[in-house]
């Protein structure tokens, strides 16, 4: 019974570590089709805006409170600017894309390292989340439940945003049917612009976040970004609840494997799931229903 | 010029003066050093080609062709182990590596390589068949464009992970310190440059079998394949042979080089072969030109001779360099140098050319 709780929980806890990497994904990539490989680099963008805010304000705990909407906005502005810069001009090109994002990626790890040094900095994680919880019989460290926690304020937010807001219908509309949605007036540049300051400013709210159970470096971002990448493409293109079903299973797949051989080996599991996986639904787990070819 | 050289005279022409440069010139004006270095970049063209090909005429970003170098290079590596323990110590010892991760026990699948003619079997049919294996898997399925790209990336990232874990094969440190190289010693500097022939051969017929395969009815069904996949299939044709052909005579190409690369270099491990090496192979393709044939090569060889003379010193600067060419050549120019000369000529008309951005 404990095995089974602690085992549940540490799948959650990864899974919703996975999510909070790939929900912004899911907007960026699974929405707009555009890959972002310089992601992950906004994911650092946010771990290192932890450790300036906590730099400047001392205080753990304020500091985290701070460094959060802060992180938002960091990466968001980082995607707004890539976006204007870079993206809007290969929309028609999604491979190019994904390497002329690498490219900017290399470009952001470099900067981190030339401002922040290669070493690995940390942290410190506030009072209050330090130790752990008794539930169910099996020890939670207090971090973990706080990444689970923002996790999900983080997609019950986009899922309110997405479905209940004007700015949530245009970005819907855009994504099913893009001419009809301009034919109608709503100026798919715009929504564009919006979609990726959203997902990318996740990216950056992750970051803060992933400071609490991990040490931040130049690279940081880059190990997150290929599960996150899997966790959408499982999930399937332009559904948040995709992300989430993919994410936690691929979370609780990975936690279980790791119990019974090494994780290096549950890497491996992971991609041959995945890939046995796509033979059953090539799509991935939930589908827009198009009538298109491609 | 180029009319010329697609005539089969100009063909003839195109590798006499290759052969010429490779065998000749470059062996008279490089010293032992120099040469060695070359010949670890002819094997990063050698992957160029076949990336060119997969890629370039085939529309299949493979972001982990560094599986299938990693491939090649850890057989010819277990080979060349297992021929230096039996030197020192005689039949069935453990490489020297495994005695100091305390592995007494030969494993079971390093057996089989101390035999030349099984390890070279295995660096041709290995990597092909996991290559065709997962190409039907995937392309059957119509699995592509961005999803193929991140599968195969995804790829790249777990076969380095698996490699990091297995003491058995070096674990992080990967493979090193190899003496013999089928029988010959790979300190006498003759047998270095015998790796060098090696590789400047194998790189002339990877082109010649690259140009065939381009020249082909089936080179012409794969950029079909690239441009128009559903017409490809409406007209009848199997659209995931066609790719599944490409992508797996690629990852031969790569096992190939990856064989050569490591009695030339002396060393393999996980993190030559991972997810961020196996874009940077991309980077030289990109450069030289994805859809033209030599681009890829001459792309491969500017990239690595940059990466040589520059890294070192200024490694911060060479980053942003590589970040940059990334991003200027494929936004700008993505048809790479080889599309320079018809840009300019269309430059009025078209600013895209339709080879080039598919």
């Amino acid at each position: 019974m404990d095995l089974l709780v602690g085992q549940v929980f540490t799948g959650l806890s990864t899974g919703s570590i996975l999510l909070l990497a790939a929900l912004g994904l899911s907007l960026t990539f699974g929405q707009m089709g555009v890959i972002n490989m310089a992601h992950g680099e906004f994911i650092m963008a946010g771990c290192y805006t932890a450790y300036v805010t906590q730099q400047l304000v001392g205080d753990a705990g304020a500091s985290l409170l701070i460094a959060l909407p802060v992180g938002f906005l960091v990466g968001g502005a980082m995607g707004l600017i890539l976006e204007a810069v870079l993206i809007r001009h290969l929309y028609h090109r999604p491979l190019d894309t994904l390497l002329v994002t690498f490219g900017v990626g290399l470009v952001l790890q470099q900067v981190a390292r030339d401002v922040f040094g290669a070493p690995a900095v940390n942290v410190t994680v506030p009072e209050a989340l330090r130790g752990g919880v008794d539930l169910l019989g099996t020890t939670v460290p207090k971090t973990r439940l706080f990444i689970l926690a923002l996790a999900v304020v983080a997609v019950t937010a986009v899922t309110l945003v997405l479905r209940f807001t004007p700015a949530g219908r245009r970005i819907r509309a855009v994504v099913g049917n893009r001419d009809l949605a301009e034919t109608a007036g709503i100026s798919s540049r715009a929504v564009d612009a919006g979609t990726f300051f959203i997902g990318s400013g996740l990216a950056g709210v992750a970051g803060v976040a992933l400071t609490l159970i991990g040490s931040t470096s130049p690279t940081t971002g880059q190990s997150y970004l290929v599960d996150a990448f899997l966790v959408v493409v499982a999930g399937g293109m332009g559904r948040i609840k995709g992300a989430v079903v993919a994410a936690v299973a691929l979370g609780t797949f990975q936690a279980v494997f790791e119990t019974y051989s090494t994780a290096s080996l549950a890497k491996v599991g992971v991609f041959i799931v995945i890939v046995v996986f796509l033979q059953l639904r090539p799509q991935g787990l939930f589908t827009l229903r198009t009538r298109s070819l491609a | 010029m180029t009319r010329f050289l697609a005539t089969r005279a100009g063909i003839w022409t195109g590798f006499a003066a290759a052969a010429l440069v490779l065998f000749g010139a470059a062996p008279l004006l490089l010293s032992g050093f120099r040469l060695g270095l070359f010949a670890q970049f002819l094997c990063y063209a050698i992957v160029a080609v076949g990336i060119g090909l997969a890629w370039g005429r085939g529309g299949m970003l493979t972001l982990g062709q560094g599986v299938f170098f990693g491939m090649g290079a850890y057989l010819m590596a277990m080979h060349m182990k297992m021929a230096d323990a039996e030197f020192r110590n005689g039949p069935g010892s453990v490489p020297d590596f495994m005695e100091l991760a305390g592995i007494r026990e030969l494993p079971a699948y390093w057996a089989p390589f101390s035999s030349p003619a099984f390890t070279i079997a295995a660096i041709l049919i290995v990597p092909t068949a996991f290559a065709v294996l997962l190409g039907f898997a995937v392309f059957k399925r119509r699995v592509k464009g961005a999803y193929f790209a991140i599968l195969s990336q995804a790829l790249a990232g777990a076969f380095a992970i698996l490699l990091i874990g297995q003491q058995s094969m070096g674990g992080f440190n990967g493979l090193s310190r190899f003496r013999y190289f089928f029988g010959y010693n790979l300190d006498d500097p003759v047998n270095q440059q015998m790796l060098y022939f090696i590789a400047a051969g194998v790189l002339l017929v990877v082109v010649a079998v690259a140009l065939q395969l381009r020249r082909s009815r089936y080179g012409e069904l794969l950029v079909a394949v690239r441009d128009a996949e559903e017409r490809v299939r409406f007209l009848g044709y199997d659209a995931a042979n066609i790719k599944v052909v490409a992508y797996a005579t690629a990852a031969l190409f790569a096992s190939v080089a990856g064989a050569i690369f490591v009695p030339v270099v002396g060393i393999i491990s996980p993190a030559s072969i991972g997810i961020v090496p196996s874009i940077m192979f991309i980077l030289g393709v990109a450069i030289g030109g994805r859809a033209s044939l030599v681009g890829p090569v001459v792309g491969a060889l500017a990239v690595a001779a940059a990466q040589t003379a520059l890294s070192e010193q200024f490694p911060s600067a060479w980053t942003y360099a590589q970040g940059l060419l990334f991003i200027v050549v494929i936004a700008l120019l993505p048809g790479g140098i080889a599309s320079i000369a018809a840009a300019t000529k269309r430059f009025r008309k078209e600013p895209a050319t339709a080879e080039a951005t598919a």
